[in-house]
């Protein structure tokens, strides 16, 4: 029905699916290193395990829970009627394909400064920004933004609380404990079920929809425990093999008990993977997914229909070749930058991170999985947990809001304006 | 480093404060090998321990000052900043005490008297001993960090000092036993030399109590 759309549609697919890739790399070749990183930095997984772990998980996180997000990005943040997008239908594909293309270029510019940039942050402020601009300011659902907005300082400190009471928890289960090593092995599994459950649980309740499976809440509970319970085994079997050092002193009992912790972040490690991979994937696949709508159905808009397979495979194929190539450098320079990180902390920090992203994927707000990493750290810190923390990356975090959403969205209206130019 | 993960971590005083306070003991072991030397006249062995405590004492103020300028007001630390600082100062007392100690004998060749010899040496070892318990103490520091600063390794630490207090009023009860001795030597004395004297045992009794002072700095820091 629109001209543009006939006339142009296969261009503008391909383009989406060029710049969705393209975005999708720059997220696994940049954010993808900061939840890994910390696993890496504590010593419990090898940069090599690092990556294949990374590349199985984000790859499924991607997949199996990245729908919600995507749906939200996709068509949540846009008001369509308003936008008047029905009778010119293009301009959300000129806007989806500048959003995309902005927040990738952004993302390769800062990463090469070396400057913090949350994903997230980038297409968000990019697509608020070309429908403010390029169309009108009541083509944005605000209410969303708003909640979206407000996530994005919540969800910092929820993972933070949540790494505290964690932490806590092991503190008083086993670190404080007459026999911290047995008591390690004794609460270790217990962990990787709670792992194993929450991961699980939200994903099954919330994200397997839109890969054509719909169970109900109870079934969802049952799998959930299930999955817990296996990897739990699965824990108990690897913990086995961890015999406690035979020197008597302090720092080497200690050495065990961490060694021990060190299996469980090596589970929190798959978890951040997975976390990540749902949260982030959909900042790359989201604006795909809208032209993709618009285009298959030549510019008529239909109710919200199931996410096509091959675009989640895409996403998720395109962080698997950004970690490729690039991003298990980044990897390798946190791991190295982080000297002080022990994996009793680390784990706490990173369950905490990842439960709080995952649940946030599940209520289709997309948030940054770095700076809920940075709160569950915190927490931790808070807890006297770790030696020394510097308050001052909170303000840069700041920092890097403010400067990141402008960006964003000055560099999509310019290119909004450059395509609508170019196609009409 | 502009990543956030990786600028996140900054360097933990613990381990330097655990270091400093290591070199501070060393000047302390130091000074006995300089006593041995004072009481057997041999002031040219004597002067070569001075030189050792005086270095010695200069690394322990570099260490200090190392950490002092890696303490920003930013950093979340899971004690208190001014307890660190504050623990950091008392430490560095020990090693400027057995300096000032070293210098002062050496510069007036302070001769001890033989029959306090050997009750002087005794009060001295005493002294070492309390400081030696303040560094057992000081070197759980990173298991109280691993504990998270709760539970076994603090009743440890707290059990520690004291022990720390007990051999502290030993040290007490020893001055009081060693300037009664000398009480009753000085009127034989040249009178500048015995005030000295009794300096000098002040100062080695300073030693034990500036431990005792660290053990309870120590404990101030836990429990914040």
């Amino acid at each position: 029905m629109s001209e543009i759309i006939s006339q142009y549609g296969m261009v503008f697919l391909v383009m989406a699916c060029l710049f969705g890739f393209f975005m999708a790399w720059g997220v696994g070749a940049n954010d993808v290193a900061n939840a890994m990183g910390t696993s890496v930095g504590a010593g419990a997984i090898t940069i090599k395990q690092a990556i294949l772990i990374a590349m199985v998980f984000e790859f499924a996180g991607a997949y199996l829970a990245g729908g919600e997000v995507t749906s939200t990005i996709r068509s949540g943040i846009i008001d369509i009627e308003k936008a008047g997008f029905a009778d010119s239908p293009e301009l959300l594909v000129y806007g989806m394909l500048s959003s995309l293309l902005a927040a990738g270029i952004w993302l390769l510019i800062a990463s090469n400064r070396g400057w913090p940039v949350s994903t997230t942050h980038s297409i968000i402020g990019a697509i608020v920004g070309f429908a403010v601009v390029g169309i009108s300011v009541d083509a944005v659902v605000w209410s969303k933004i708003w909640s979206i907005i407000a996530s994005w300082v919540v969800s910092p400190m929820v993972s933070g609380f949540i790494a505290f009471c964690i932490f806590r928890s092991v503190q008083k289960l086993v670190l404080d404990t007459d026999d911290p090593f047995t008591n390690a092995k004794k609460y270790v599994p217990f962990y990787i079920f709670l792992v194993g459950f929450v991961i699980a649980m939200v994903t099954l309740v919330k994200g397997l929809r839109y890969v054509g499976l719909d169970l109900s809440y109870n079934q969802s509970i049952v799998i959930a425990i299930g999955i817990g319970g296996i990897l739990s085994f699965l824990g108990v079997f690897m913990l086995r093999s961890i015999k406690e050092l035979p020197a008597g002193d302090k720092k080497s009992h200690f050495g065990s008990v961490e060694r021990v912790f060190g299996v469980l972040m090596l589970f929190t490690a798959c978890s951040m993977a997975f976390a990540h991979g749902s949260n982030d994937v959909a900042n790359a696949i989201g604006p795909l997914a809208a032209v993709n709508g618009v285009v298959q159905s030549g510019g008529v808009f239909l109710e919200q229909s199931q996410l096509p397979i091959w675009i989640l495979l895409l996403g998720g194929g395109g962080i698997v070749a950004g970690l490729a190539t690039w991003g298990y450098r980044v990897i390798a320079t946190i791991g190295r930058n982080i000297t002080e990180l022990t994996p009793s902390r680390g784990f706490a920090a990173e369950l905490a991170a990842a439960t709080t992203v995952v649940f946030a994927t599940g209520t289709g707000i997309p948030v940054s999985t770095t700076h809920c990493l940075v709160g569950g750290v915190l927490g931790v810190g808070v807890a006297r947990g770790i030696g020394a923390l510097n308050l001052g990356v909170v303000g840069r975090i700041f920092l890097s809001w403010v400067v990141t959403l402008p960006v964003g969205a000055a560099l999509s209206i310019m290119l909004f304006f450059l395509f609508k130019g170019i196609f009409g | 480093m502009s990543n956030p993960i990786a600028a996140l971590f900054g360097r933990s005083p613990i381990r330097p404060i655990q270091e400093h306070m290591a070199n501070a003991q060393r000047c302390v072991i130091l000074l006995g090998d300089f006593l041995d030397a004072c009481t057997s006249d041999d002031w040219q062995k004597a002067q070569e321990h001075q030189q050792a405590i005086h270095a010695a004492e200069n690394e322990a103020d570099e260490l200090k000052s190392n950490v002092r300028t890696n303490l920003p007001k930013s950093l979340l630390l899971p004690v208190a900043r001014s307890d660190l600082l504050e623990l950091l100062s008392i430490q560095d007392r020990l090693a400027n005490r057995a300096k000032d100690i070293a210098g002062l004998m050496l510069g007036r060749k302070i001769e001890v008297p033989g029959s306090l010899t050997d009750s002087l040496l005794n009060y001295y070892k005493l002294s070492l001993k309390t400081s030696g318990q303040a560094l057992k103490a000081i070197n759980e520091l990173d298991e109280l960090l691993e504990a998270g600063f709760r539970g076994k390794e603090v009743e440890l630490v707290e059990d520690l000092i004291k022990e720390l207090d007990d051999l502290e009023n030993k040290s007490d009860i020893h001055q009081v036993q060693l300037r009664a001795s000398l009480y009753k030597l000085e009127s034989n004395l040249p009178p500048v030399d015995v005030m000295f004297l009794y300096k000098i045992i002040d100062l080695i009794g300073e030693i034990a109590d500036d431990s005792q002072k660290v053990g309870s700095r120590l404990l101030i820091l836990i429990a914040h």
